[in-house]
């Protein structure tokens, strides 16, 4: 159930709010991100209740702690996942259960509007779209550390590199998504004067 | 190792608890790393939000909210045995990206020498970072033994009460400042190497010798 006053609010000023022990304005942020933030956790985990557990303490956090925070200079939504990508990586690393396999098939998001999920589905685009231009060697590193959990040590030893070149492929192929991902917003950008 | 270069480790959390410890130590003092973690981050965020995996089940949400309702609104209670070493608190790993976006309120600053003296701990690159035994603050200390409480876990004063900063200097506790809530407070008091700090409840205003029980504790 959504307040109408919150839904027009964003995500930073719901932080706001969570932050003042507002329970409507934290039920309204996980409406907007816990859908993702639990598909982030499922993929990483392969496991439903862990990737629960993950979120819930995810969500838990942002609740005790969001009173020390200024969300100006980032995304909340950006702050969510990485709380709930961190929690994942943890569990993944102390259960030793991790995949690497894809998942089967990408499911629409369930909740939202529909717009919402057009919106998601357009970003998944552009990011997969970036990542299949980068080098083989790069997107590998990325997606077995990212999704896959694995530690630049671990890939090191898996892939039989030095690490310094794990690093490196980790650096580049993050420096390039940044490009990539950045050169795409300012294409769909209608503010552009040029 | 070169510091440096973890930031794209650590923005993926490809790194061991280890490095990562290390790592958010060396962010306090790197404002480069810390700008070019920014934008990995925007990166990592894009992956996460890209990760497509199924939907949760409805019973999550209320769940969720269902325990935020049952605890002390933002209240963390204070933890003094980490129980599982490997998985640091939510709330902890929450202060520390949020510092390390750079959305960490450094406090409502009273004027400016005072933002300045903050800012003159905060930012010498040899000040060291001690955490406290509960993770609930950071004591960041210059090699002139200059310091800074940086507190992120803890319920603001109750009314008509303050936390007061104690330095240990031969086992006599002596009074180093005053703070309401979580934010960055000044010690007025210089900590030398191995001297412990601790915080404690007292009386507005202070008192000059610690009544109430040790809130948290950190050592130089």
């Amino acid at each position: 159930m959504r307040s109408r006053d919150l839904a027009h609010l964003s995500d930073e000023a719901l932080v706001a709010l969570v932050a003042r022990s507002d329970e409507s304005a934290l039920a309204e942020l996980y409406d907007r991100v816990g859908g993702t933030a639990y598909g982030l956790a499922y993929r990483v985990l392969r496991d439903e209740a862990l990737a629960e557990d993950a979120v819930q303490e995810a969500f838990l956090g942002l609740w005790r702690s969001a009173g020390s925070f200024m969300p100006e200079r980032a995304k909340a939504s950006t702050w969510i996942l990485t709380l709930v990508h961190r929690r994942a990586v943890d569990l993944v690393r102390r259960e030793q259960r991790r995949r690497t396999e894809p998942l089967e098939g990408t499911p629409e998001a369930a909740d939202g509007s529909a717009e919402e999920a057009a919106w998601l589905r357009l970003d998944r685009e552009r990011v997969q779209a970036a990542l299949a231009q980068l080098p083989d060697q790069q997107r590998e590193a990325i997606e077995l550390a990212y999704y896959g959990g694995y530690t630049q040590s671990e890939l090191a030893d898996r892939l039989g590199q030095p690490l310094g070149t794990i690093k490196s492929r980790m650096f580049a192929g993050l420096t390039r998504l940044r490009e990539l991902l950045d050169d795409g917003s300012e294409r769909t950008s209608w503010t552009s004067t040029t | 190792m070169d510091l440096h270069d973890l930031t794209a480790g650590y923005a993926l959390d490809a790194l061991d608890a280890d490095e990562r410890a290390r790592y958010e130590e060396h962010l306090a003092s790197c404002e480069s790393c810390r700008e070019e973690l920014q934008g990995f981050w925007e990166v990592s965020g894009a992956l996460g939000r890209s990760a497509g995996g199924p939907m949760p089940p409805v019973s999550l949400r209320e769940r969720i909210l269902e325990q935020a309702r049952s605890e002390r609104p933002n209240v963390v209670p204070l933890r003094r045995r980490v129980a599982a070493p490997a998985l640091a608190s939510a709330a902890a790993v929450a202060a520390v990206v949020a510092v390390a976006l750079g959305i960490w309120s450094l406090g409502l600053s009273r004027d400016l020498d005072d933002a300045n003296s903050r800012l003159s701990v905060l930012a010498d690159p040899n000040a060291r970072v001690h955490e406290s035994d509960g993770g609930e603050a950071n004591l960041v200390v210059t090699p002139t033994g200059h310091a800074a409480l940086v507190v992120r876990m803890l319920a603001p004063a109750p009314k008509g009460k303050d936390y007061e900063i104690w330095v240990f200097a031969n086992g006599v506790p002596k009074p180093a400042g005053l703070f309401e809530e979580p934010g960055v407070a000044m010690l007025s008091r210089r900590v030398a190497p191995g001297q412990t700090v601790a915080v404690t409840l007292e009386r507005d205003g202070g008192v000059d010798a610690p009544t109430g029980d040790v809130v948290f504790s950190a050592s130089a």
